[in-house]
């Protein structure tokens, strides 16, 4: 009793100490992702904490990327924080348009944050932005099928093994394909897993003076392996496949294997959603021997831009919200499995969160994906699955339309990859490359 | 007494009319720096010259030219259907205008993923039960696949106007028609048709101009690979994608001459009927 009064009274002092401070209102652009939303039930506790009020922006991804875009390259203001990804915070941070988050007190640790996460949201080591939450991708199978097929799944497969278990796996009519795969048109659709892929076949997007790399044999071999595959041991319409379709066609148990994000995990083993939620392995994207995994890296990271006026309220909502102690409150709010993955090594550690069963792939997937040094030839940019210059989404999306169009079989991977090569090569031109 | 209303609607229209103008002589990239000088016709000769601009004229023309032939051909058969005196008419009326009220992201879902699906589309279910292959309907027409959608959502509007014409048509002129031995299909192209050409101009000249900036049903199911990438697309990739506010904004003046092209053409050709 006198602890509840004693808590009670310090809450209260601490209110009107932060109040009498400097209470202030912070605005946030935010994706409506599951644990973006779950994040705005807990605010509560923030301003319990601090005082600080906050209002919420919650706006879809592609909507939420022009908005914040638009706002920060006009220096409108609208934002005190944002929230952003690994694609846009080398760029930005680069152009000095973010605050640096490198004078983080001691007790937030951010030596705590997975290497990975930290390159990937870093320029030349400074941090510009604190992981929420964090993903890689992985391979999601079907260990019925695969033991019916008469083979056993490796920790770590090799792409060739993939290929080999897709078409035995493969039984058309009966609606089960091998594997799904994205084939969308579209920089975060295909162009996201095939970038990822192309790194394992040792091919990458420009070398090391910014020539497009497209006429070289080794993005021939992934576009060949992919088309190929898909066509063999892919469902029908692949090319108009994205994360959401592929997501269904394998919660229906259309599709043996399916290569993608981590953070889908845990809706293809939630048994409301999934009728094979109890049939799911998961393994290492593949890799062909060269030293790279086709996996992908991504962060929804938390970043302020350099003309917000409410700089110190909005570095303590940051430290706040990609804390230990958040985690720990969700966690007893609404369960371990519900807390934000993929940002915190300690997280990992925690043995309430080790029985999740796809928390140590998620964490091996993460922790094999440098963003810093992508490839198995040296390039100029940083990102797994994309470039960080401003003009990738540009090219990625138009280089994601002719991909497609090869998956579709209404161009050769020739063609395909002639037109890449062109288009790509005018737009780094017109850039001033 | 004209003069704030004449003021707003130029300032109204004017003012981003002009900030395109202005924009299309620039180099601006706001991931580069913002704005980085004149540059007099470059934009409009880069736009022009890239290998995208001829086909996404094509696909623009093609689309609106299909959606108009079907909203018009089976907007005039319904028209006449529905004026036909029959059980429950008021019902069938209000089913048929539905879809108007679907917003296009929205019906461009529902199309793509539950009629559309190549594995688990009703269109899929009913090709297997005949024994087909299913058709993978947006790769394999992508286009068709499209005007598909698009008439679905503009019968509606055609079909309203086209029934409230066919409505004011004097019955005893049909009737005199047909004591005097004229066959429906004479009736019909004779005395019908002949008074929907007013009604029929209206819809073809409303639905051109919402058709040529058609975006949303594209961007959901095709995301403009497959030979449906149009004007619109086009400068949608270039100034959001690509971040080129430049480059973007000569599309937009494009844009807007090809709008005004197609717009003299109809009214030269159709538009003399709004005159009587």
């Amino acid at each position: 009793m006198f602890a509840n009064y004693a808590l009670g009274a310090a809450t209260a002092m601490s209110l009107i100490a932060a109040g009498s401070a400097s209470a202030e209102t912070i605005t946030i652009a935010t994706v409506n992702n599951g644990d973006m939303i779950r994040m705005q039930g807990m605010t509560g506790d923030f301003t319990a904490k601090t005082g600080h009020e906050v209002e919420w922006v919650t706006l879809e991804e592609n909507v939420l990327r022009q908005r914040v875009t638009t706002d920060i390259t006009t220096k409108g203001g609208q934002f005190d924080i944002m929230t952003i990804g690994m694609y846009e915070t080398p760029i930005w941070g680069r152009n000095g348009w973010l605050l640096p988050l490198d004078d983080l007190p001691a007790e937030y640790d951010a030596g705590d944050i997975l290497p990975a996460m930290r390159g990937g949201l870093s320029v030349d080591g400074t941090l510009y932005a604190a992981p929420f939450y964090g993903e890689s991708s992985m391979i999601m199978y079907r260990a019925d099928l695969m033991e019916q097929a008469g083979l056993e799944m490796p920790e770590a497969p090799t792409w060739d093994f993939v290929a080999e278990a897709a078409r035995a796996m493969t039984d058309k009519d009966n609606g089960i394909y091998g594997i799904c795969l994205r084939g969308k048109a579209g920089w975060g659709e295909n162009m996201a897993f095939l970038t990822a892929t192309a790194n394992a076949f040792g091919a990458r997007w420009f070398d090391e003076n910014w020539q497009a790399q497209f006429d070289q044999p080794e993005w021939k071999e992934t576009l060949e392996f992919y088309v190929n595959l898909m066509n063999d041991a892919g469902p029908p319409g692949a090319s108009n496949n994205g994360f959401n379709e592929n997501l269904s066609l394998f919660q229906q148990g259309k599709c043996g294997m399916w290569i993608d994000a981590t953070v889908a995990a845990s809706f293809v083993t939630d048994p409301e959603d999934s009728t094979v939620a109890d049939k799911v392995g998961f393994a290492l994207a593949p890799d062909t021997g060269k030293g790279k995994r086709g996996n992908w890296l991504w962060a929804w990271a938390l970043g302020i831009p350099a003309g917000t006026q409410k700089a110190d309220a909005a570095k303590e909502f940051i430290q706040w919200a990609t804390s230990k102690e958040y985690i720990e409150l969700v966690a007893e709010k609404d369960g371990w499995a519900n807390v934000p993955p993929g940002a915190r090594s300690s997280l990992y550690e925690n043995p309430n969160y080790k029985d999740i069963p796809f928390a140590r792939m998620t964490l091996e997937s993460i922790q094999s994906a440098d963003p810093t040094n992508p490839t198995v030839d040296p390039v100029p940019y940083v990102g797994v699955q994309f470039a960080a210059i401003p003009e990738f989404a540009g090219i990625a999306g138009q280089v994601g339309q002719e991909f497609a169009a090869a998956l579709a079989g209404q161009q050769s991977v020739d063609e395909a990859l002639e037109k890449a090569q062109a288009l790509t090569t005018d737009e780094m031109e017109a850039a001033g490359y | 007494m004209m003069a704030p209303a004449v003021i707003l609607l130029l300032g109204w229209m004017l003012v981003p009319l002009t900030m395109t103008l202005y924009f299309s002589f620039k180099k601006f990239l706001p991931l580069r720096g913002g704005d980085l000088g004149w540059v007099g016709f470059d934009n409009y000769v880069r736009f022009v010259s890239s290998s995208a601009f001829w086909p996404s004229v094509q696909a623009t023309l093609v689309i609106v030219g299909g959606v108009l032939a079907i909203t018009v051909v089976l907007g005039v058969l319904l028209a006449i259907l529905l004026n036909q005196p029959m059980w429950g008419r008021g019902i069938v009326r209000i089913l048929v205008i539905a879809p108007f009220f679907v917003m296009p992201t929205v019906s461009a879902l529902v199309w793509k993923n539950m009629f559309m699906d190549p594995v688990n589309g009703l269109l899929a279910h009913v090709w297997r039960a005949f024994g087909a292959e299913p058709l993978v309907w947006l790769t394999e027409a992508s286009t068709q696949s499209i005007i598909l959608i698009v008439s679905w959502q503009w019968l509606p509007f055609a079909t309203l106007i086209l029934l409230t014409a066919i409505q004011s048509l004097d019955s005893e002129q049909l009737e005199a028609a047909e004591m005097d031995g004229a066959p429906p299909v004479k009736r019909f192209a004779y005395i019908t048709l002949p008074h929907l050409s007013r009604a029929i101009t209206v819809v073809v000249l409303i639905q051109t101009i919402f058709l040529l900036s058609i975006f949303a049903e594209i961007f959901v199911t095709t995301q403009g690979a497959f030979g449906t990438k149009t004007l619109t697309y086009l400068i949608f990739q270039r100034v959001l994608e690509s971040q080129n506010i430049g480059l973007g904004s000569a599309g937009g003046v494009y844009a807007i001459i090809l709008a005004n092209i197609v717009a003299v053409f109809l009214m030269r050709i159709v538009g003399k009927n709004l005159d009587a």
